[in-house]
């Protein structure tokens, strides 16, 4: 029940980009179309529950034994950066059409705050490793969600008539307003599982 | 000092981080619930980007290129933990408002973006103007979005009352207001440049 929880609370209720704004930048840049919203949705899941274990692990097994905890932020930093060097150079063997397809936006993902946010935000909340696993799965389900909704009305949008000076970016951002506020109903559901 | 000022008119208004390069989108979007949080993130990000800018522009000759990022990072990191710890230790109020947003000022595209894109080709006195237009260009930015949702959320600007507070709609406080607000700010912003072109 309590992993059901934190599984609801963090796809539907706490969504990382739509009430978090965590990851705004790949959110806005990779959702013109739905291929690489999932693309990109797929390379956050998986770089983002590699990376939350690997830091939870540092966390509990180096900083905090020898009180390091000021490291934090440079330590997080710098493994998130050779995880995300890795899968780029695995994605590039095994699947050269999906590199291709997100470009410039997976060294982008170091510096996406979704991986750093969720790896400090588990330290924050006191999370035990299971849930914190847990956690990071679920974000980034809520994140992919929200990427593949958002890119699908994009895809509507671009071949509406919108005034010029909202073309391109505002009309985008006024869309994800009114997503934020459709995922505002959900607040509240949370308190069932408590 | 010509071409250093306008460098720092360059990264206010030609540049502006945010209403036209599109860049550190989440601390703007996160912390500007209020005018007085949306400035304090600004500043922060401007002292970050300020000393980064300055030691990246002096180690530009000593860091090798392969490794250029990871020691750009490592630069920025070092400044965000010192900014993190002296406003837990003399701001802890607002430290605790701004929340998990300090430590990710290290990966804010906007710093990064400057350190490769400016300060590791450019002068160090010239890297520390274009760090102190671009920061004031995101501290006016956030602190006109943040001042633009008090406003509308509350009633208040820099919580000073302009009108009473049951008039306003809390919806610019919350998270949709973010995007909304920022979304016809950035349309105002595009319209004005438009016109003047």
């Amino acid at each position: 029940m309590e992993y059901i929880g934190i599984i609801i609370v963090a796809i539907f209720v706490n969504n990382v980009v739509l009430s978090q704004f965590l990851g705004i930048c790949p959110f806005l840049g990779v959702s013109k179309k739905v291929d690489t919203a999932i693309g990109m949705g797929l390379a956050v899941t998986f770089v983002l529950t590699i990376a939350t274990i690997v830091t939870f692990l540092l966390q509990k097994g180096i900083l905090e034994p020898f009180n390091l905890q000021y490291l934090q932020t440079i330590s997080f930093i710098l493994v998130i950066a050779a995880l995300v060097q890795m899968v780029e150079i695995i994605l590039k063997k095994i699947s050269p059409s999906l590199y291709q397809a997100l470009g410039v936006f997976l060294p982008l993902i170091t510096t996406n705050c979704v991986i750093l946010g969720v790896a400090l935000l588990v330290i924050q909340k006191e999370f035990s490793l299971l849930q914190s696993v847990v956690y990071a799965v679920a974000t980034a389900i809520g994140y992919a969600m929200a990427l593949i909704i958002f890119s699908s009305i994009r895809e509507q949008l671009a071949l509406t008539k919108v005034p010029k000076a909202i073309q391109g970016i505002p009309v985008a951002l006024i869309t994800a307003g009114i997503m934020a506020m459709a995922f505002m109903g959900f607040s509240g559901i949370d308190q069932v599982f408590k | 000092m010509n071409k250093q000022v306008k460098i720092l008119i360059n990264g206010i208004i030609r540049e502006n981080p945010i209403f036209v390069l599109l860049l550190g989108m989440c601390p703007t979007l996160a912390t500007t619930s209020s005018a007085i949080n949306g400035m304090s993130m600004g500043l922060a990000t401007m002292f970050v980007l300020i000393c980064s800018n300055a030691v990246i522009s002096l180690l530009k000759n000593v860091i090798p290129d392969m490794v250029r990022i990871p020691a750009f990072i490592v630069v920025i990191a070092t400044f965000v933990t010192i900014v993190e710890m002296m406003m837990n230790a003399y701001v802890p109020a607002l430290a605790d408002s701004l929340g998990i947003f300090i430590p990710l000022i290290v990966v804010n595209c906007i710093v990064l973006g400057r350190a490769e894109a400016f300060a590791s080709k450019n002068s160090v006195l010239s890297s520390i103007f274009d760090g102190v237009g671009i920061g004031l260009g995101f501290t006016l930015a956030l602190t006109l979005l943040g001042a633009s949702r008090e406003l509308l959320g509350t009633g208040k600007i820099f919580s000073q009352t302009l009108y009473p507070e049951q008039f306003g709609s809390l919806l610019f406080v919350l998270a949709p207001g973010a995007f909304i607000v920022l979304g016809y700010l950035i349309a105002l912003f595009n319209r004005i440049q438009h016109k003047q072109a």
